[in-house]
């Protein structure tokens, strides 16, 4: 018998990929925004393991989605051609998870030397390899320099987004609550206190950041082949802010605060759209304004609520 | 030989402005503990301020004449001190208490509200404009080198500003009171030290040195937009870092040296399209190698 949460698991992916044989039906532009959804799920909850459960503030998370993104995108370009149209699932498969591995590898190349810095430090270095991986792609002529990727298959359907956001939430969810994951909170808690219960904090730090990376770079394969377009400019500070906002305004550490958050900020833009000139001046006083009012999340409450 | 030393004198020119805006970062690290990240934006102002207000002073006195650059530029810092000023009072002083983290991100969100305010079209608008000429634009020629006048007014002004800080930071009263607070604000606050003013003047001060840099930045590139300090705002918290945080002069060494490898690493052909990543894989490798930068003291955390 499957437990009740692999049961919900496989009911989300289920449903995903039902309403996803509907999706011709649907609005385009409405479809776009409930692609971008999974996506921002995907990315705001793998953010979550580092920045809420791990306590490790990270500025770089664009930064393994360009990873991500670009390796699938052009392990698509590089396929397509060569092999027979029945195979494009595979290839879109085996290249999100390869986008995933290698971004997964960059967040491990990044993590082993700055976790041992802490607070405003790790957070000023993360940010920094992010700005160093754009700087990379924006050079490289392989990956379109300046210019971008462009001419990716469009692949992401709403059953892939959703499926992917599914199996994510359920895999760090899962991780959390195991004895394992018991660790990373230790560490968030009180890092000295942690590793005399003989927890290794580094060890813990590293695999957060390599499973956050791991499925930033899933979401940036996603995103990849929603757009159909990659251009370095996308993965620049600005985006990992978006992410460590939907992070925050969830309440760090809440997975469902955090999918709420992840689903508002979506939509938001959206919503604003009418006034679009105010939209970006709106957002940035949101932020100030619920530091000031509400640090530990919108939808944070009970005993963590009162700690922050 | 002669295009080393002409790199040179492009890097440090470059390198001073990064320190100027470098020593805010660091005053304020000493006194709050944490990264004003809107210092890039106020840099920006300042330059905006700057050209705003020249057309103004050109009214008294003849356009391009020193006197009259030297009137914009003090016009503009003290606008900026005020900006600075009440952006403390604004938006971290209520937030004193709290995580670090929280001040962090409410400094984030300060400096976003300042770019896209300022990139709306009522306001600025997101397209680059022109900086007026504020002194008489010359170039001198030694055999090849070429030095000109807005270099070696960017040079004089930042010799004349690290003076002057050294001066009120080691011999005022205002300045003692500063380091008294850096070094430790709940027993200078038991001295009657007035702890609120005295943060405040210390975001006046580091962003008037900011508006000053902006001007100085202005003059050499003659091009300004809302979006100027991102980029130059973080270079010059690397070389803040780099030189030590907290630590006065290791900002100034840190801003020229960070100028200088800049201006070297974008002369070799290859590196030159990498010339954004340098200043943060110097940051990096500092804070792997020597988390205390250039000149600062190593301190032993205690638990």
């Amino acid at each position: 018998m499957l437990s009740g949460a692999k049961r919900l698991l496989l009911l989300a992916i289920v449903m995903a990929a039902v309403v996803s044989l509907f999706s011709a039906h649907f609005n385009r532009y409405y479809l776009g925004i409930a692609i971008d959804v999974g996506i921002n799920i995907i990315l705001a909850v793998s953010l979550n393991l580092i920045n809420g459960h791990t306590g490790q503030f990270s500025l770089g998370h664009a930064g393994f989605m360009a990873v991500g993104g670009y390796t699938a995108a052009k392990f698509s370009l590089v396929l397509q051609p060569a092999l027979p149209p029945w195979a494009q699932p595979l290839i879109f498969f085996v290249g999100l998870a390869f986008g995933g591995l290698i971004a997964a590898a960059t967040g491990l190349a990044v993590g082993v030397p700055t976790l041992r810095l802490r607070g405003d430090y790790l957070a000023i270095v993360t940010l920094g390899f992010g700005e160093i991986i754009r700087v990379i792609f924006q050079t490289t002529e392989a990956f379109g320099a300046a210019t971008g990727l462009t001419g990716i298959p469009n692949w992401t359907s709403f059953g892939w987004a959703w499926g992917g956001a599914a199996v994510s939430v359920f895999v760090i969810t899962c991780l959390v609550n195991s004895t394992y994951g018991r660790g990373f909170i230790a560490v968030h808690d009180d890092e000295v206190a942690a590793s005399a219960s003989g927890i290794n904090p580094v060890r813990y730090k590293v695999t957060a950041f390599v499973i956050g990376a791991f499925f930033a770079g899933i979401a940036g394969g996603l995103y990849a082949h929603h757009k159909s377009f990659l251009a370095p400019t996308g993965f620049d500070f600005m985006k990992s802010i978006d992410i460590v906002v939907m992070v925050i305004l969830g309440g760090m550490g809440r997975t469902a605060g955090v999918i709420i958050a992840a689903i508002l900020l979506t939509l938001l833009p959206e919503f604003l759209r009418g006034f679009a000139d105010y939209r970006m001046i709106i957002y940035s006083l949101l932020i100030i304004g619920l530091m000031l009012a509400r640090p530990q999340g919108l939808f944070n409450f009970g005993k963590a609520a009162q700690k922050a | 030989m002669t295009e080393f030393l002409q790199q040179l004198i492009n890097g440090l020119a470059l390198g001073a402005i990064y320190a100027l805006i470098a020593l805010g970062y660091t005053m304020v690290y000493g006194v709050l503990r944490f990264i004003n990240f809107a210092h890039g934006d106020v840099f920006m102002l300042g330059a905006f301020a700057g050209s705003f207000l020249s057309p103004m002073v050109n009214r008294f006195l003849p356009p391009q004449s020193y006197a009259g650059g030297a009137i914009v530029m003090l016009l503009a810092m003290a606008i900026c001190a005020g900006i600075g000023i009440l952006i403390e009072i604004l938006a971290y002083r209520p937030l004193r208490k709290r995580p670090k983290l929280t001040v962090l991100i409410t400094a984030i969100g300060v400096s976003l509200f300042i770019e896209y305010t300022c990139q709306h079209d009522k306001v600025f608008g997101a397209a680059p404009r022109k900086f007026p000429d504020l002194i008489p634009v010359t170039t001198w020629h030694f055999g090849q080198l070429v030095i000109s006048s807005t270099q070696v007014i960017v040079f004089v002004t930042t010799i004349f500003l690290l003076i002057a800080l050294r001066f009120i930071v080691q011999k005022t009263r205002v300045g003692t009171a500063m380091r008294a607070v850096s070094f430790n604000e709940q027993a200078a606050a038991l001295m009657g030290v007035n702890i609120n003013s005295i943060i405040s003047f210390t975001f006046g001060l580091g962003s008037a040195l900011a508006a000053a840099g902006g001007i100085l930045f202005a003059m050499n590139y003659s091009s300004i937009d809302p979006l100027m300090g991102v980029q130059t705002g973080l270079k010059a918290f690397v070389a803040a870092v780099f030189g030590g945080i907290g630590n006065l002069p290791g900002a100034a060494l840190g801003g020229l040296l960070l100028g200088v490898i800049e201006t070297f690493a974008g002369g070799i052909p290859g590196l030159s399209n990498y010339r954004d990543g340098i200043a943060f894989a110097i940051l990096i490798a500092v804070l792997i190698f020597r988390p205390a930068g250039l000149l600062g003291k190593v301190q032993t955390e205690k638990v």
